[in-house]
């Protein structure tokens, strides 16, 4: 019997089961062997909001994608070619995107009456025996029974056994793509060190999972794909969520300042409280507060104290926040928010993903109220962008919101381990003394005498004598930030701190153009997490000998200073968003440019081909 | 980063400091005749007692009238957002464990918008001192009624009368477990001193009511407990250790009621014996009830009782990661998990 191993270059796994299935566990370790294998990989777990919606129905599919390459990938796939469904839900509500031709795995063993009705089939009808599946290539396994058998002499209860099918399945698929397997099984050993039995238990149904690929004969000889070159270095998979609580710590650790978050859980923003708060060593204080208010309140009290005040949130927090970050703009002091952007309006779709509250974090304030704005592109790098998030906070003394979103907080992606000095420094350079003197020549301090060059104010920390003030929301007089209501004084300080906020622009780098061939009439200009769809995009359209030029915005307040200039460069601007044109509509008021925008609110993340699609579409047109 | 103070208090000045040094250049506007004024003298003829250096001390309130006071004290402060202080102040006093922070709230900005804060401070038993002015009405937005004022208030958004029932913010407090609550009078500097003596040798969160007048929206609310003639009679002046009696001369006794409460008893009845140090909130709870039951109303420290604090306990539980994993590396964080390496080309630089 030969068994011939297919080389293929990029493959799309989409693992679904029941919420209680284990199907993000399954994932991530199925992502962990690919990148230790040397694989490019992209991520998407794709969950619901109910924690357990009633087993074996719709609701309750829980699914987890994967995309692993021998070359750069950007986005977790399109679509599936290989679908592991572990029940007759998981097969219904993932078989829509399916193409044909893909292979199918299914759980025989789950596909009785009674689960067939719970997930909606006709009562009678089963997919695996009406023809439903032709087209596709289906491999009928008896998952649960094999995994029972295969842990018969341990003497486990038959729930707990039949629970150990994830592994069996986690195995198959391992042998399918030649993955490595000591890390899963050390991760088991890991994970279960308190309970032996059950370690031993999972390995060897995860065992047992990879021999029944090497001896059944469905599946050939299973599939190879090689490792994907990468700039030299070291590398981990990174979640956007842990990327983003190590780029704080690591920002304040740079800073030199304690990093205070005050936050309230709320999906999907709730990893990074939870990660922050494995890391009190370095000196981080997590405070989870009573409400989203009381949560950015207690940070601003803390920043005023001198810390670096963080909160975290999802877009219904940004809202019940808006005033206290109004405070902040005032008080002038240094505040991270975050916000996990979710789909919307209202509690919307709490674990899907969307682009929707930029305009929010740009504008979603009473009075004219300036906050700097950044926006993530990959789960590796809500880390930059996070340090970035802290450089500015500190060094314009100024609330910075920072936005994420529901694809970068859970999905993952390799990435290469900064060193701490390719980190920028930032001062906090509190006030020690006095900073003017008064009418009669004693030297005083003046709480909104600016610094000439970032117009920050100074940054002066209960505990120091001498510089004793008072701060607070109602308007402050010029340098000496005394309660003024003076007309004069009002418009020169709202006319500052905007022009504190632009300022920031000065000291950006220039927008970064990925247009190889310099011919490009065409320039696809996106922000946040659409970078990667439009990356790949992009190469498509080249690949297929179209020319087209690409430019992504972390900065959306202030815009970086070369932006006006960028957008005249090109006959036609097409900016894809997960919103209904949020930033298109910034650029339109802004440039004399006649932007185009490309719009999608579905809850997941732009397809590549229907990027590639419309990017054809307005390349043809020009 | 650590979690040592930034800065540790400093040693007593040489000359102590007087209510003058306190006193900050800023124009005082309060309405003449107001309460306020009253308590701002009080303050700052108290905070030189403190023994603090006035850099070590923040005053941090909310909104209303009564929420100007930070702007009048020569100490760090922030004049912050409606209801929201008690949460700002949490932060600050929880990061920075070195410092004595005051929190100066009103019956609207604490009960109404802030009272979330309110309770889970008092729960949390942060290390604050709240003074919550209370005048039963809105004076700032020039007079509606507040969560404090009597039902059938008539006001200018309610011409018709007020139907809700108020909020006492004692028995409120005791609710939330708080370990210090105290009420006081404005006018009654003394009284209130001695309080506020007692609410910062407190540790943790204290909650002191003031009753104080607005003599322009709500004047007088208070006057049967303030005027000569009535007072003995409405007043129970709360003693630790002492029987609880009052009227003139002393002559009415507060009494242990059938139902489990207190009332007000004949003068041969034996007092009960106040008690601020239990354990056990529910005598205090009574006792903040007593005017309901017919009885005066007590001023002085109902509850004064030690309970961790949350701010002592972040801070211990800080040291104990600390001892136990060291302080963090960034770099071992950063490169922690499962890494790989891909080398350099042959002949390259190592990156």
């Amino acid at each position: 019997m030969s068994q011939r191993v297919t080389s293929v270059s990029r493959v799309v796994i989409r693992f679904a089961g029941d919420s209680g299935d284990g199907m993000q566990l399954v994932g991530d370790r199925f992502t962990a062997q690919s990148t230790l294998f040397g694989n490019d990989v992209s991520t998407f777990p794709d969950f619901p909001a109910e924690i357990r919606a009633p087993g074996g129905t719709l609701p309750g599919v829980s699914a987890f994608q994967i995309q692993f390459a021998d070359h750069s990938v950007s986005t977790p796939g399109d679509a599936a070619d290989v679908l592991v469904a572990m029940n007759p839900a998981a097969l219904r509500a993932n078989l829509g995107g399916l193409p044909r031709g893909a292979d199918v795995i299914v759980d025989t063993d789950e596909f009785t009456g009674r689960n067939l009705v719970k997930a909606g089939y006709p009562a009678g009808v089963s997919p695996l025996a009406d023809g439903s599946l032709a087209g596709y290539r289906v491999h009928a396994v008896a998952l649960t029974a094999l995994t029972v058998g295969a842990l018969r002499s341990f003497d486990l209860p038959r729930r707990d056994a039949e629970r150990g099918r994830n592994m069996f399945a986690l195995g198959l698929l391992s042998w399918m793509y030649h993955r490595p397997t000591e890390a899963t099984v050390a991760f088991l050993r890991e994970k279960f060190a308190r309970r032996p039995e059950l370690a031993a238990a999972n390995v060897a149904a995860f065992t047992a999972g990879w021999n029944y690929g090497e001896t059944t004969e469905s599946f050939g000889g299973g599939y190879r794909v090689a490792s994907a070159p990468r700039e030299p270095g070291r590398y981990r998979t990174i979640t956007g969520n842990r990327a983003l609580a190590y780029g704080l710590i690591a920002a304040a650790d740079r800073a030199g300042l304690p990093l205070f978050l005050g936050s309230y859980p709320i999906t999907p923003a709730s990893d990074i409280l939870h990660e922050l708060s494995r890391q009190r060593h370095f000196g981080v204080t997590t405070f989870q507060a009573e409400d989203e208010i009381a949560g950015i309140g207690a940070a601003l009290g803390a920043s005023f104290g001198g810390s670096l005040g963080v909160t975290t949130t999802s877009g219904p927090g940004l809202a019940l926040k808006s005033e206290t970050i109004g405070l902040a703009v005032s008080l002038e002091l240094p505040l991270v928010i975050v916000d996990v952007q979710r789909g919307g309006p209202s509690t919307g779709l709490p674990t899907k993903t969307e682009q929707s509250d930029l305009l929010q974090a740009l504008y979603g304030r009473n009075g004219e109220s300036p906050v700097p704005v950044l926006a993530a592109s990959s789960p590796g790098d809500c880390f930059g962008a996070a340090v970035e998030a802290v450089r500015i906070a500190v060094t314009y003394r100024t609330p910075v919101v920072l936005l994420s979103d529901g694809y970068l907080a859970n999905g993952s992606e390799p990435w290469r381990v900064p060193e701490v000095d390719e980190l920028p420094v930032i001062a906090p350079a509190f006030a020690t003394g006095p900073n003017a003197v008064d009418a009669d020549g004693t030297p005083c301090f003046q709480p909104y005498l600016r610094d000439p060059d970032t117009l920050a104010r100074p940054w002066a920390v209960p505990g120091t004598p001498g510089l004793e003030h008072r701060v607070g929301g109602l308007e402050k007089a010029d340098r000496t930030g005394e309660i003024s209501y003076d007309a004069a004084n009002h418009d020169h300080m709202v006319r500052t701190r905007r022009a504190k906020v632009d300022r920031i622009a000065r000291g950006l780098p220039p927008l970064v153009v990925d247009d190889p061939g310099g011919r490009a009439e065409v320039l696809v200009l996106g922000w946040g997490s659409t970078a990667g769809p439009i990356a790949a995009a992009c190469t498509e359209v080249r690949a297929a000998g179209g020319a087209v030029a690409r430019a992504h915005l972390r900065h959306l307040d202030p815009f970086p200073a070369d932006l006006g200039e960028l957008l005249g460069r090109y006959r036609r601007v097409l900016v894809p968003e997960m919103n209904l044109g949020q930033l298109a509509g910034l650029l339109r008021a802004r440039y004399p440019v006649d932007v185009e925008s490309l719009t999608q609110v579905r809850g997941m993340p732009f397809k590549v081909a229907e990027l590639r699609t419309a990017i054809e579409k307005v390349a043809a047109d020009v | 980063m650590s979690d040592t103070p930034l800065l540790t208090i400093a040693e007593r000045p040489a000359s102590p400091p007087s209510a003058r040094d306190f006193r900050s250049d800023q124009e005082v506007r309060w309405c003449p005749g107001c309460g306020d004024y009253a308590i701002l003298a009080a303050v700052q003829g108290f905070l030189p007692e403190l023994g603090l250096r006035r850099e070590n001390i923040v005053f941090v309130s909310g909104i209303g009238c009564s929420s100007r006071f930070p702007y009048y004290l020569d100490t760090y402060g922030m004049h912050s957002i409606h209801g929201r202080a008690p949460a700002i102040a949490t932060g600050l006093a929880v990061s920075r464990p070195d410092l004595s922070v005051w929190v100066v709230t009103g019956d609207g900005d604490a009960l109404s918008i802030g009272g979330n804060h309110l309770i889970h401070a008092l729960r949390r038993n942060v290390n604050l001192k709240i003074l919550l002015f209370n005048n039963r009405i809105y004076g700032l937005t020039k007079g509606q009624y507040s969560p404090t004022s009597e039902t059938g208030k008539i006001t200018k958004s309610t011409p018709e009368g007020s139907l809700d029932h108020p909020f006492n913010p004692v028995s409120l407090a005791l609710g939330a477990e708080a370990g210090f609550v105290a009420r006081t009078l404005d006018s009654d500097r003394k009284h209130l001193t001695s309080v506020l003596r007692a609410a910062a040798a407190h540790e943790g969160t204290a909650l002191v009511e003031i009753y104080q007048n607005c003599n322009i929206f709500n004047d007088g609310a208070f006057e049967r407990l303030k005027a000569p003639g009535t007072r003995d009679e409405h007043v129970l002046r709360l003693e630790h250790g002492a029987p609880m009696r009052y009227g003139p001369a002393g002559v009415r006794t507060v009494v242990r009621d059938p139902g489990g409460g207190l009332r007000p008893g004949a003068a041969d009845d034996a007092a009960v014996v106040h008690d601020a140090h239990t354990s056990d909130p529910v005598p205090a709870f009574a006792l903040s009830r007593l005017p309901e039951a017919g009885g005066p109303t007590p001023i002085g420290v109902f509850r004064s009782v030690r309970r961790p604090t949350y701010d002592g306990a972040v801070a211990e539980q800080g040291r104990r990661v600390r001892a136990a994993r060291g302080p963090g590396s960034v770099a071992d964080l950063l490169g922690g998990g499962d890494t790989w390496t891909v080398p350099a080309p042959f002949g390259s630089e190592a990156r």
